[in-house]
């Protein structure tokens, strides 16, 4: 169960701002927890506090493709983001990096920084504890969940390697 | 069936394919760049993998902070440039390299019909060669790297029809600014972006890779074109590999079709801060700059120098202005040399570097201070891409930037050139 207060944005808040380029050659998620958002807001890495949940609107994490997008949000202590709707390659490198997203438009309407929400996400249920309102997100593909109960898309191939199936996908 | 979904069907070893389905795609290429890479290969490592699925089908491409930044960039470069070598990679740095997007296609890496993956969002750039070619991060790709397959969604394809002929001094960069500014930074989200019209036919290649190029900006999966005579000329002298050409089935189902009439289009200008914020030059031509960038994956190939050249020829740079020209790749710089655009920069008074990213990404190769405008033929300016958060970035084609670092703000190159 996730539980931590909402840090509000916009829409296309695009990768750049999420973690500028010049920080790609760090690795240490905690290092580059510490610059995100840098350029558009530079106190939320010393605001958010381990647990808290990012809401966006539209287009969250468009731009780059850089994989520390996701990497820089968990390592600043994000345990998850919702939003109306995600940029492609972002949503796959959250996938990737075990950040979970949450597609869910009324809890975006009504949600205020600083308010609580509680994520259960194994049924992708959001609750704003301030307001005592429950929202269903938008579930996963079941291809996607696949993956993500598998531990990853590396965890999900190396287990088909080990079984002697070559393939990576469904 | 559309195009894209002709090309991920036959690579899925599949009839057909819909809209919306999950399928396991060949990849005909697989590349990475100095800043993506290096997740890539710890994946590879972390996977137990010995091999890749085929050396010849890897490429690392050290771009964007390349001629090493700094320390940290140095290790990271000599660090891909030992793992490619171990695994018989295809490895491209300094001798005659170049900017991924921009190196790939001349140096016939890619093919119409190709499926190609790449740890670089504008991936999307080989599009224009009739291929499915889309940006994904460092883990997607190392899993590409090992089995040589992806998983992909299918996505759906809007038709975007170009009617009438572009005036003089409009290209490919400002039929893809208006479009974004159209439809706005998703308005393409998940889509394959096919690019059709007579505006279309008369593009160069050159062109229709910065079409395809920013295909990104507005959310799309990839941008695509047909393949024609010119497609075929541009491929003939680069590559003997066998390719096959798709077309689109005349009763194929399109998301949306989308028609422009392009006849009275002026330069476009995308201004801070978003790809989708675009005006016509004439909207804009009082903002001053004081730095001018003409080069990168979207603009850094030979017509893109030719405009340029014709715009600074027997004139001189701004004094305030820093102008500077990077060629995309060792070829273009060559063909430049050749054709005498590179001594014009140069007598103008314009710097010209080596191919990079650069200042594109915010590394290095002209950053800029706080307060500072830069008008660039690059394809983002989002807040703080170029150095400072408190820097604009104004995203214009290579006429427009040439024109404004003669003047010191933006400007329409009908205002500079002589008749």
């Amino acid at each position: 169960m996730i539980r931590g207060k909402v840090h509000k944005f916009g829409k296309n808040i695009d990768t750049d701002a999420i973690i500028a380029a010049k920080y790609a050659n760090i690795t240490d998620p905690l290092e580059l927890g510490k610059h995100c958002m840098e350029n558009i807001d530079p106190d939320f890495g010393k605001r958010v506090e381990k647990g808290d949940i990012i809401v966006a609107t539209t287009n969250f994490g468009c731009g780059s493709s850089r994989e520390i997008a996701p990497v820089t949000i968990k390592g600043a202590g994000v345990a998850a983001v919702v939003a109306k709707s995600f940029a492609r390659i972002f949503f796959r490198n959250a996938i990737n990096t075990g950040l979970p997203l949450l597609e869910c438009a009324e809890v975006v309407d009504t949600s205020d920084p600083g308010d609580t929400l509680e994520i259960d996400l194994s049924t992708g249920t959001v609750r704003n504890v301030t307001k005592n309102l429950v929202f269903s997100a938008v579930p996963y593909p079941e291809f996607v969940t696949e993956l993500i109960t598998a531990g990853g898309l590396v965890e999900s191939v190396m287990k088909k390697m080990s079984r002697g199936d070559k393939s990576s996908g469904p | 069936m559309t195009l894209a979904e002709k090309i991920l069907s036959a690579h899925a070893g599949r009839e057909s394919v819909k809209v919306g389905e999950f399928v396991n795609v060949k990849v005909d290429m697989v590349m990475a760049s100095d800043l993506t890479a290096h997740i890539a290969a710890d994946q590879f490592e972390r996977m137990g993998a010995k091999r890749p699925f085929d050396p010849q089908k890897v490429v690392f491409v050290m771009d964007h902070f390349f001629p090493n930044k700094d320390v940290a960039a140095a290790e990271q470069i000599k660090r891909l440039r030992e793992f490619s070598k171990k695994h018989g990679l295809l490895f491209v740095e300094a001798v005659d390299g170049g900017i991924e997007h921009v190196y790939l296609p001349e140096k016939g890496l890619v093919l119409p019909g190709d499926v190609v993956v790449g740890a670089d969002s504008h991936t999307c750039t080989y599009g224009a060669l009739g291929a499915f070619a889309t940006g994904m991060g460092s883990t997607d790709i190392a899993v590409a790297m090992v089995t040589g397959e992806i998983w992909m969604k299918v996505p759906p394809t809007i038709k975007f029809n170009y009617q009438g002929k572009l005036p003089p001094w409009v290209t490919g960069k400002d039929l893809i600014l208006y479009t974004i500014g159209r439809i706005t930074v998703d308005g393409a989200l998940y889509a394959a972006m096919e690019f059709t019209g007579e505006a279309i036919e008369e593009l160069s290649m050159d062109s229709r890779f910065t079409m395809a190029n920013m295909a990104i900006e507005a959310g799309a999966k990839t941008g695509i074109f047909a393949v024609d005579e010119k497609t075929r000329t541009y491929v003939a002298g680069r590559s003997t590999r066998p390719y096959k050409v798709y077309t689109t089935d005349s009763e194929a189902d399109y998301a949306s079709i989308i028609e422009y009439d392009v006849s009275k289009l002026e330069p476009q200008v995308a201004v801070p801060h978003s790809p989708d914020n675009v005006r016509s030059i004439s909207e804009v031509s009082d903002i001053k700059v004081d730095q001018v960038v003409i080069g990168s994956c979207t603009n850094g190939r030979l017509e893109d120098f030719e405009y340029a050249a014709r715009v600074l020829r027997g004139k001189r740079v701004h004094p305030d202005i820093r102008c500077i020209v990077i060629p995309g790749s060792q070829e273009v710089y060559l063909a430049a040399l050749q054709a005498g655009f590179i001594e014009v920069f140069a007598r103008a008074g314009a710097i010209v570097g080596p191919p990079t990213c650069g200042p594109c990404v915010g590394g290095h190769m002209g950053i800029l201070a706080a307060g500072e405008r830069c008008a660039s033929t690059t394809n983002r300016n989002f807040i703080g891409r170029m150095g400072s958060p408190r820097s604009e970035i104004y995203l214009v084609n290579p006429a427009v930037a040439a024109a404004s670092a003669i003047t010191g703000r933006l400007t329409d190159p009908r205002e500079v050139v002589d008749r």
